[in-house]
């Protein structure tokens, strides 16, 4: 009987203990999750970059998010994509004539509609595509509403 | 030796009672430290019972007390909706196709929480999947499909059988999500191809079109036989439910043998009609309705969307509305239940099992996908719901019952968040599966509490 005692105490003590480390391990293990945020680079001309980031906020978040990440298989990233830093009058055209059909960016396939954006003034659209090629990570030059003009002027002619 | 201690039968007892009381209460300290999930990896079976010990950080949900998690996968691809047999494979539909396949057959054979077998099968990306009959149903994005299975399993180079065939391709809200009936029918989704049927798709200020023939052919949820093959929407279907822009969560409830199923709500409101709208009023409406449907109903896209502040249906802007004016939205058919603006309900499941507590029983379990549209204001959704069922009634004071998902405090733009819940099954242990289409993680929920301990 006093044995068996002993290893009734022995096993309560033990499986404490166990309790005990587990419980110190899981309280290692609890490291907060840090989320980097991409850091806009350097402005062009910082009140450019300020009115076209209030462009952007009004007319492009809402699809593009605030990152300029977009949202998977919806609407795609501004990130360092071929549309934003490559060629400027396509990318002006897209602004203002909007794009729908299967477009890939970054591997990705995406089919939704982007609206025309034609509603905007020539400053506005140069103002939001200099901010979004140098925010996001993206460091292109900048777009002059000269450019913006020339573009709709052609598609205004078509 | 005359005095040999010979033990009575009376000491032999005593010493085996002593073994059995040193024994539980050290398997009920044991028991008591896993409910408090503060177990090891290194997962061992309970003896007690058939459940393997959850993760220590139940794979970064959070749970109500009690319940624990186990991380059966991390990263498998974009998964989509998901589906558990009675033998415990996992099945799970790809949007896109990985290494070449849009099935994945998953599978812990021993039971100790791990998974050991992963295979996979079907040249398609889409979203729906489901078991019935005998049969695996999985559905494209243009296509329903099904694969025989033998003793539980889709055997390697099984073609499928079609089932129905040749929806319209489209470019939006294209997921075909599926559920079935006890009556031989299957019910799938079909979205609008369009956020609000304008006649300038999302374009600031512009009309609907009136009357929407997108409502034709799309927009509704449409009934099919189940069995029969190589039907088509304009032949075979049955248009069951109209006036419904999305409904990726759609599920059966076989207690009041009724369909229900969750709508994503129209987008944009304030971009689009900022007379008439605050970015806040925005960002909460339309609710994300919660829909019990019968034969017919229609619930009024695009011309109506429900206010879950002025609880009815109003008048959409591209229609004529204001935000306040009901017009021809008088009458029609309310949701049961109402959650708010752009949380993206994309997935339903009653509960049937006997696993978790009793209120879970016959409830509903819903995987919001997140916002993405509440810009500029943090994006929400991102967990698991819970609505328990009174009387066949859903109850207002729903729980959020798995959070935990994103792995940080605010979401501000959809790609912040690290996973995403998208798909909901049952075990036939009562166990919660769920799927994540960010990178693939797929969770399976245990109850750790005191029904747990019982159960032998
Ligand atoms: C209603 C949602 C929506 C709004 C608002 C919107 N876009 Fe887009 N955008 C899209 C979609 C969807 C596509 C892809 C279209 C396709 O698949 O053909 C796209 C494509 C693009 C592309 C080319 C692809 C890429 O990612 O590089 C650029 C550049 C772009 N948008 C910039 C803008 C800018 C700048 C604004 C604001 C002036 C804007 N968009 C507003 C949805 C939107």
């Amino acid at each position: 009987m006093r044995k068996g005692l002993l290893v009734l105490i022995v096993g309560v003590l033990f499986s404490a203990w166990s309790c005990q480390s587990k419980k110190e391990e899981t309280a290692k293990k609890e490291e907060p999750v840090v989320k980097e945020k991409p850091k806009p680079a350097a402005p062009t001309a910082e009140d450019v970059v300020a009115a076209g980031e209030k462009v952007y906020n009004t007319y492009c978040m809402v699809c593009h998010q605030k990152d300029g990440n977009g949202v998977v298989g919806m609407n795609p990233p501004l990130t360092q994509t071929k549309y934003v830093l490559g060629d400027k009058a396509g990318l002006i055209k897209i602004v203002l004539g909007g794009l729908s059909g299967d477009i890939e960016v970054k591997g990705e396939m995406y089919s939704n509609v982007m609206p025309p954006h034609n509603f905007l003034n020539d400053k506005q659209v140069s103002d939001v595509l200099t901010f979004v090629r140098s925010s996001f990570g993206n460091d292109a030059d900048a777009v002059s509403k000269e450019e913006v003009a020339i573009v709709r002027a052609e598609q205004e002619t078509k | 030796m005359k005095h040999s201690i010979k033990k009575s039968p009376k000491n032999y007892f005593k010493n085996f009672l002593t073994f059995v009381v040193t024994f539980s209460i050290f398997s009920l300290c044991l028991i008591s430290c896993n409910s408090n999930n503060s177990e090891q990896k290194d997962v061992e079976i309970d003896p007690k019972n058939k459940f393997p010990t959850a993760d220590s950080d139940n794979g970064g949900l959070v749970l109500p007390e009690n319940f624990g998690a186990i991380a059966l996968t991390d990263s498998i691809g974009r998964a989509r909706h998901i589906a558990v047999n009675d033998q415990g494979n996992i099945y799970v539909k790809m949007r896109r196709l990985a290494d070449d396949k849009g099935v994945l057959h998953l599978k812990d054979s021993t039971g100790n929480g791990k998974l050991d077998i992963s295979s996979g099968f079907g040249d398609f990306g889409g979203t729906g999947i489901a078991i019935y009959k005998n049969y695996l149903y999985c559905t494209s994005d243009s296509a329903i499909y099904r694969f025989k299975m033998e003793n539980g399993i889709v055997k390697p180079n099984t073609s499928p059988d079609t089932i129905v065939k040749g929806f319209i391709v489209q470019r939006a809200h294209a997921s075909k999500p599926i559920t079935f009936d006890g009556n031989g029918n299957m019910y799938v989704t079909i979205g609008a191809p369009s956020n609000a049927c304008q006649e300038s798709p999302r374009s600031p200020g512009s009309k609907g079109f009136d009357p929407c023939s997108q409502l034709d052919l799309q927009a509704g949820i449409w009934q099919f036989k189940a069995e029969k093959l190589n039907q088509t929407l304009q032949e075979d279907g049955h248009r069951y439910a109209t006036g419904i822009r999305n409904a990726v969560a759609i599920d059966w409830n076989f207690n009041d043998n009724s369909l229900y199923a969750l709508q994503h709500g129209r987008d944009q409101l304030s971009h689009l009609f900022p007379e008439y709208y605050t970015q806040e009023q925005s960002a909460e409406l339309p609710a994300e309705e919660f829909l019990k449907i019968a034969d017919g109903d229609d619930f009024g896209w695009p011309y109506c969307y429900y206010d879950q502040f002025q609880e009815k249906k109003v008048l959409a802007p591209e229609y004529g509305g204001d935000g306040k004016k009901v017009e021809r939205c008088e009458g029609i058919t309310l949701p049961i239940l109402a959650f708010p603006g752009h949380w993206a309900p994309n997935d339903l499941l009653f509960y049937k099992g006997d696993q978790f507590p009793e209120k879970y029983k016959n409830g509903a379990f819903i995987a919001f996908h997140g916002s993405w549209n509440r810009a500029p204001f943090p994006q929400q959704g991102y967990f698991v719901a819970f609505v328990s069922f009174k009387d066949g009634k859903p109850q207002k004071d729903w729980e959020r019952f798995a959070e935990g998902f994103t792995q940080v405090d605010s979401v501000m733009s959809t790609n912040d968040a690290k996973f995403r819940p998208v798909g909901l099954a049952e075990g036939s242990d009562g166990s919660l599966y769920i799927s994540d289409s960010a990178k693939g993680k797929i969770w399976r929920v245990i109850y750790y509490g005191e029904k747990l301990a019982l159960k032998d």
